[in-house]
Parts: C-alpha cells; structure tokens; sequence
C-alpha cells in the first residue's frame, strides 16, 4: 500500500522537522531561550506544520482528481462503435478496471512477472483462464481494445502514483527546507504558527459545506443522468411504480410518496398524542422522583438502532397484528394478508418517535415562563386548564416545530419500512394493505450489482434527492416557524 | 356595590359541597391527568415490551446443541494406500467422511441401548451440514489420527437445535421436509443417554456468518470486527475533524455570513436522513473513488461524514459552557487567544468533548442503512481480518447490517440469530452510553 508509506514517510519527516527546527533556533538564540521571539516549540511546530500540511493537501487533491483524469484518457480508447449491443461505456470501463486489477493481482502473486503481463494479448493468451486462477471472475473474454485499455490504465494508474509520490516528497521536503531556513532566532514562529492553525481549523470548519456539496452535487449529476433517460414528467407525475430490469419501466415517485406519507401519518397518530401527553405530564404535574426516573427510561427508545424496530416490526408486531387482524385471526376480520403493513410499520415507527417529540416539547414546555402559570393559576383555572389555555398556546410554535421534525424523521426512515411495510408500491387507503415506500426502493434499487447507466438504478438517486429536498424543506419550516413564532419573554 | 355581604346559596350553597360546574372542571382536571399517565405508561410499556422481546427471543443464540461422540477414522475410507500422503488424504472429499458418522451414530445407538427405527442416513442428517467438513478439517490436520477413535464434538443441524430451545414442536414441523418425529424421538434418547448437549456457544460470539443451509453454525463474530473498524476510522476522523471545526465555530469565526452558512448547514446535516449519506458514499466513494465496494474503510468514512454534526453540535456546547472568566484571565496574562483556546479552554470542554463523542459513535454503530447501499451486507467475510489493513480493505459486514441479513433469510433458526446479534449490539450501545454518563458525572464541572 503506497498510499500508506507515503504518508509515514510524510509524518516521520514532520517528526523530525520538530527537533530539528527546534534545536536550530536554541542554537541561532545561542542557548538562550529569551533570545527567541517564540517559544521554542514554535520553531519545531512551524517546521512540521510547514512539512505536512502542502505534501498532505497535494496527496488529497491528488488521489480525489487523479480517477476521473485516468478514465478520460483511457475511455478514449474504446471507440463508441466496439462497444456491444446492449452493453454501455460504464459497463465496459467496469470490466477494464477488473482486467486491469486482475492483471495487478496475478503480478503481485508472481502468477505473471511485469514483462509477461505487459506482452499479453487478446488473441493468443486466454486471460479470462489466468484471471480466474487469481480469483477475478470476468463475464466474457476479454476483447482486445479492453485488453490495450486496461495496459494503459495499469500504466497510467501506477506512474499517476508514482508521480504522486515524488511530488509530495518534493513538497514535504521544500516546506522543511523552507521552514528550516526561517528558523532563526527573530522568526516570528508563534505568529506564523497560530495563522496556520487557525486555516487549519477554518477548512475543518467548510467540511461540514464540502458534505452538503457532496451530497447535492452527486445526487444531482446521476439525477440529471436519470431524468436523460426517464421523462421528468413520468417520474413526478406518472401513476404506477413498476421497475423492470429488461427496460420499459415506469418509475414514478407518486405511489412511494403516497406510501412514504401514509406511513408517516400513521407514526405521528400514534407518537404526537403519546409524546405531547408525556411531556406535558412530566413538565407539568410530575414530582423530580417521577421525572428522573421516566425521563431517561423513555430516551433509552431514542437510542435504540432502527434496525431493532425493524426487526421488531417484521417479527412481532406484523405477525401480531396478523393474529388479531388476519385471516382466522382472533377478530375474526381476515383484513390483513401479509405480516408487513402500512399499520405495521407506522406504528413501530411511532414508538421510536414517541421519545423524539417527547424530548423536544418538554423543552419547549419547560421555557414558558413560570408567571404565566401563576397568573393563570391565581385567577382560578385548574391546572389542566392552565395548561390547555395558556402553556400550550404559548409553546404551540415549539411543538408544531418539533412535529415537523418528528416527520421529518419519519420520511428519511429506512430501517423499519424495508423491513415492516412491503415492496408494492399501490394508491390505497387500507392501513391493512402492504405498501412501499422512497427509502425503501432506494435500498432495492442500489443494493445488489447495479449498473450505473439503467434508468432502473439512476432513479435512486433522484429519490434521494426528492427525499433531501422534502425533509431539507421540512426541517427548515421547522426551524422558521420556531424563531419567527416564538413568544418573545422577558 | 358590593355583594360581599349577600348570601349566594344560588350559586354556591356549601365550599363543602361541589356544585355541578366545579365536579366537571375537576373530572377534567383527573381526566386530563390520567392521559398523562396514560401517555408515560405506554411508552414505558413499549420499552419494557421491546427489550422482553429482544431477550426472551436472543438469548437462545447463546446456547447450541452439539452431539458429542467417538468417531473411528477408519484408514480404509480416508487413506486407502496406508502411507499418509497428505496429498492423497486431501482427494477424499466430503462425502467420504459421511460414512464414518453414520456408523459413529450407530455406534452412539448400539452403546446406549437405544432402539431406533431410523437408517443411519437419516441419523446423519440430525448433524450440521458442516460436519463432515469439521472431520475433514481434522484430518487433514491430523494425519497421524488416522485409524484411531477419536472424541468429536458436532454441531446438531437447527431443527434438533430449536426442539431442544422449545421453538420447534411435534406439531410444527407437520410440513417440513428437514426433520421427522422420528428424528426428534431419537434426539430425546439421546439427550436422555447424555450424549446430545444443549451449551454454551463461543461460536456465535466470535464466529463468522454461514450460508443459508447453516443457522446453526452461523455467528456475529467477524461482522463485529468490521464494526470495530469502522468505529475505529469514525474515531480517527471524526473527533479531530469535529473539535477542529468547533473551535473555529465557537472561538474565532467572524459573525458575518459564512459563518452563518456553516452553522444553518451543521444543523441541518444534522437532521438529513442516513440513507443520502449512504447514496453519497456510493457516488463519491465507490463509483468515483473507486474505493472498495462493501470495505469498513468507506463505511467508516460514510459514518464520519454522519456524525461530524453530532459531534460538532455536542462540541461546540462544551465549549460554550467554559465560562468567558477562564479566556479573560488567560488572555489577561498574555496568553495569545490561540494558547488561551488550546491551553485552557479546551482541557476544561475535554469531558463534554468525550462524552459527546462517544454518544456519536454509539449513533453510528447502530446505523444501518448507509452500509447496505455500499455493500456491506451479506455473507461476504468467512475470515477474521489478520491485519490492520486488510481489515480495513477487505470485504466485510457490520453487526447491524449482519442483523438485516439474518432477519431476511427464509429459515426462522435464523431470526434467533437476529435477536441474538440485537442482544450483543445493545450490550455494546449501553456500555458506551453508561460509559458517557459516567465520564459526565465524573468529570462534569459547575461554574
């Protein structure tokens, strides 16, 4: 792994810049620190900030810009009419990459030397036999323009780091030299030392923008990829919701919204009267014993996994449900077929939602000011009332934001709809029916060998992005009707 | 004028005596006081229903059903030419060992005085699939055991195992093709004779995952490393990451409109759904990085990206606690703002720091959906990881996603597997999180 010595390389020189460049300016200062404009550890900090950070900021904008520059140069090999029928450019690159690190492979276990591997070729070796000997199973045999595109990103791949690795040794070792030359007893180290720190701290701080760039930015390319092949208009307005791996699918998000919202309003009937109630008990009436005691037995719900609700929804609640309300059930009723439900998974996902509003109101609750009860309460109203009439109203902004938080998190749910709610996606108002929903399809669409050039897996990621968007929106009203609503006291 | 002096036996005959309007208003006051009891008891009861679920349905994964018997390695089946070539042992494949089980299961019947109806093959069928392979495997090791009788401990394949945990019955197994009464009579004689044992298994804590045909051999072991891993990477990453961005949020960014941005965004990365970080991860990592498909590396690079803003969000409040007095004095005595921030700030937010950051990593081991997207599901990784970089590389599984796989598998032996696995990953989450408390209660300071 050179990536990795690389980087320890880096790091023991930056260590050893340290003593080095702290060493030097005692030395220029005479042996006297007071001498110094610093404190000695600037001096080293600067040589191993100096040393690391340009070779490390190269090494990332490398190994994130280097992919993308070797397939351009190497999909210009494959000339769009050798392509087969019914196969794609991405289809083909993907069996490149494998040719290429099946070839990589079988040099590292010495089944080919370097020269051999080089001197293959299409016609007179059968690469597919020697491929599957080091364990890379390929689908057809290899074609001779893959094969020469597949030498050249072998080729390219290992200069492109070998390149990588001179030029961050360079880099290392010019900001040491650099930083070293500077270490002289006047130097300004602390200075130079603190802005560099604090750059440092500035880019950590734009991760958290790179990630919503991220996640925009890739969700929105294979979107558009998505909406070339598939008519926007389906997609948002089409009636049926029927994938088919042969081509000729209609995907369209309205039955899994339908679905995605049913569930959702099923969880907020059972979480929101449970969770409001609660909190109102626990601000309002509960004594400190009570409140210490159900407080974090009712949070322990939050910090369970999805993926226990989801198994508690496929293997006990639906069969449950189907007791009581399936075919010989005990209702006698036979209105539920299947285990996996709208009701199934709506109220599970209740459950886990049941702490979230819970936490968030008795919050909100608890920063209504205690006059406004004591007025209420001093004209005579029970407390009941007082809370009915005045905390309520007056947290109302709070609780109506907590709410849309709560759906928001309903919406982005996955665990407990691919497990509890079923895979048809259908228009129907029966909470008994088995029902799909966007989260849902996102896992089937991408699990498994997809291939990145169907419609069928495109349309993931425009679900994705429908789905980024609607809680986006959600948890942005949330935020604004809680700060432009907000009773302002005192 | 007042009323003061007036008797008002119209309206309120007696304080003593409620008139109809008062009684109403207090049956509202009980009523609505009920509902509040109402609300905790069913959350309560949700939870206390949940974890009785989880445990009365897990903790049979804990406990396996192996047959404990003599088996004669007989050198006329495993070593016909007598001159131990490890070469030639290794050509007798698995079918050649199933006879010497039968015959040691005739033998266990015969020693024991059981009277059986039931051939040998069927007798055979009661063990593990992997059984034969287990003998093979001994073997080949073994060489030098050939001809001798050695003690074996086998697994005995899930339906035996489920009648001995109760979930398998004379009835239920009315229309499977996997066992028969006369099986389940047979196990009873044998466990009556002592030979068949319901214990402990190591296995399922430290084992790798089987194939569908298996439950009985299948374990969470190895997916609990690919965890390891990931939460290892979620460490490395996302507490200097989240500590660095912090302390430029709370301590030194300017109040203007990229600083507002940020904070919008973190708070708003906060609440995305998991699974669009886990279509980012397919996107950014593996289709354009071309990092390896289902590696604990991009699930743990996927993971950090999750909880960067949990653990930003927790950060920045610990900063914000450390009261102002402590940067004064600091700066006060000519500390520059960066010493004041990295000298004293910082130490005293150190718990909150911890405690925040354990929570985000409790968070993101139990996170499930992200990893299916990138292919950590499944049976993939038989092996424990040897090194450091291969575990981080190579193929593997989460527990959670390990979880989702036994839970869709067909065989019901497989759903106790699930409960099992839940009962381990919560024991993990609750000592993390008490961790946390402890760390909080311990270290917490009042100004």
């Amino acid at each position: 792994m050179p990536v990795f010595w690389l980087v320890l390389c880096v790091l023991a020189l930056a260590a050893a810049g340290y003593f080095v460049g702290r060493s030097r300016a005692i030395r220029n200062a005479g042996g006297d620190t007071r001498n110094l404009h610093s404190l000695p550890v600037y001096y080293g900090i600067n040589v191993a900030i100096s040393t690391l950070v340009p070779a490390f900021a190269l090494l990332v904008v490398w190994l994130l810009t280097q992919p993308s520059i070797i397939e351009r140069a190497v999909s210009d090999l494959i000339p769009p009419e050798t392509i087969p029928q019914g196969s794609s450019l991405s289809l083909v690159m993907a069996d490149m990459r494998r040719v290429a690190i099946g070839i990589t492979l079988a040099v590292d276990q010495n089944v080919l030397s370097e020269t051999q591997a080089k001197a293959l070729s299409a016609q007179s070796d059968d690469i597919r036999a020697r491929l599957r000997d080091v364990g890379i199973a390929l689908g057809q045999d290899v074609r001779p323009e893959v094969l020469e595109a597949a030498q050249k990103y072998r080729s390219l791949a290992s200069t492109g780091i070998l390149a990588m690795s001179i030029l961050v040794l360079t880099f290392a070792a010019i900001g040491f030299g650099w930083s070293l030359r500077r270490s002289h007893a006047q130097f300004r180290a602390r200075n130079f030392v603190e802005r560099a720190v604090l750059m440092i701290l500035m880019v950590a701080a734009s991760l958290a923008i790179l990630t919503t760039v991220g996640i925009v930015l890739s969700m929105l390319f294979e979107s558009i990829n998505f909406f070339r092949l598939h008519a926007a208009k389906d997609f948002f307005f089409g009636q049926t919701w029927a994938p088919n791996f042969r081509g000729e699918s209609e995907l369209s998000i309205l039955p899994l919204l339908w679905g995605t919202l049913y569930i959702s309003f099923i969880a907020l009937l059972v979480a929101v009267p449970v969770g409001l109630f609660a909190a109102i008990y626990l601000s309002e009436y509960a004594g400190p014993k009570t409140r210490a005691i159900a407080k974090p037995m009712l949070e322990i719900l939050a910090g369970i996994p999805t993926i226990v609700y989801g198994l508690f929804a496929l293997l006990t609640v639906g069969p449950g449900l189907v007791k009581l309300f399936g075919q010989s059930g005990a209702l006698g009723l036979s209105w539920m077929s299947g285990a996996t439900s709208v009701l199934t998974a709506g109220a599970v996902m209740g459950i886990m939602l049941i702490p979230f509003v819970s936490s968030l109101s008795d919050d909100i609750i608890n920063a209504v000011p205690q006059s406004l009860r004591d007025g209420s309460l001093g004209l005579g109203a029970t407390p009941s009332e007082t809370i009915r009439q005045v905390v309520v109203p007056a947290a109302l902004p709070g609780i109506v934001g907590a709410i849309l938080l709560a759906a928001s998190r309903a919406i982005g749910e996955t665990m407990i709809v691919v497990m509890g709610a079923g895979a048809i996606a259908k228009f129907s108002l029966n909470p008994f029916d088995t029902m799909t929903t966007i989260t849902t399809r996102i896992v089937s669409q991408l699990t498994g060998d997809g291939d990145f050039s169907s419609p069928e897996t495109l349309v993931a990621f425009a679900l994705g992005l429908t789905l980024f968007v609607l809680t986006l929106g959600l948890n942005v009203l949330a935020l604004y009707i809680v700060r432009n609503y907000r009773e302002q006291y005192e | 004028m007042s009323d003061a002096s007036m008797p008002t036996d119209r309206m309120h005959p007696s304080i003593h005596v409620q008139d109809a309007h008062t009684k109403r208003r207090n049956a509202a006051e009980r009523r609505f006081k009920a509902y509040g009891v109402i609300a905790i008891a069913i959350g309560l009861a949700m939870l206390v229903t949940l974890l009785f679920t989880i445990l009365s349905k897990g903790t049979g994964a804990f406990q396996q059903t192996f047959i404990t018997m003599q088996v004669e390695l007989l050198e006329s089946k495993l070593d016909k030419a007598g001159d131990r070539d490890l070469e030639k042992i290794k050509k007798v494949t698995t079918f050649g060992y199933a006879p010497l089980i039968k015959s040691a299961l005739e033998n266990v019947a015969q020693a024991n005085g059981i009277e059986t109806d039931l051939k040998p093959k069927d007798m055979a069928k009661m063990l593990s699939k992997s059984a034969a392979s287990q003998l093979r495997a001994f073997v080949i090791k073994n060489p030098d055991k050939i001809g001798q009788t050695v003690e074996f401990r086998f697994l005995a394949n899930s339906r035996i195992d489920g009648y001995l945990k109760g979930r398998v019955n004379r009835q239920s197994i009315a229309n499977d093709k996997n066992v028969t009464p006369a099986q389940l009579d047979f196990s009873d004689q044998l466990k009556a004779a002592g030979v068949l044992k319901k214990t402990f298994n190591i296995d399922f804590i430290i084992g790798a995952d089987a194939s569908d045909q298996r439950p009985e051999a299948a374990g969470i072991g190895v997916a609990m490393m690919g965890s390891l891993f990931m939460m290892l990477v979620v460490l490395g990453l996302a507490l200097p990451i989240g500590v660095a961005a912090s302390i430029y949020l709370e301590e030194f960014a300017p109040k203007n409109w990229i600083t507002d941005i940020i904070e919008v965004n973190i708070s708003n990365l906060a609440a995305v759904p998991s699974i669009v970080f886990g279509i980012l991860g397919l996107a950014v990592f593996i289709n354009y990085m071309h990092l390896p498909q289902s590696a604990p590396l991009v699930g743990g690079l996927v993971l950090t990206l999750m909880t960067l803003p949990t653990i930003i969000i927790s950060t920045r409040a610990s900063l914000k606690a450390v009261p102002p007095s402590i940067r004064d004095a600091a700066l006060g005595v000519g500390a520059s703002k960066m010493q004041a921030v990295f000298h004293h700030v910082l130490p005293l937010a150190a718990p909150g720091i911890l405690t925040g950051t354990i929570i985000g990593l409790a968070q993101a081991l139990g996170e499930t959906a992200p990893l299916l997207l990138i292919g950590m599901i499944g049976f993939i990784a038989s092996n424990m990881p040897e090194t450091v970089a291969e575990g981080l590389l190579s193929p593997n599984s989460a527990m959670p996603a390990q979880i989702y796989e036994w839970a869709k598998r067909a065989d019901p032996a497989f759903y106790e597997r699930a409960w099992g696995g839940i009962i381990i990953l919560l024991i993990f989450l609750i000592s993390m999180n008490t961790l946390a408390v402890i760390l909080r209660r311990r270290f917490e300071r009042r100004w």
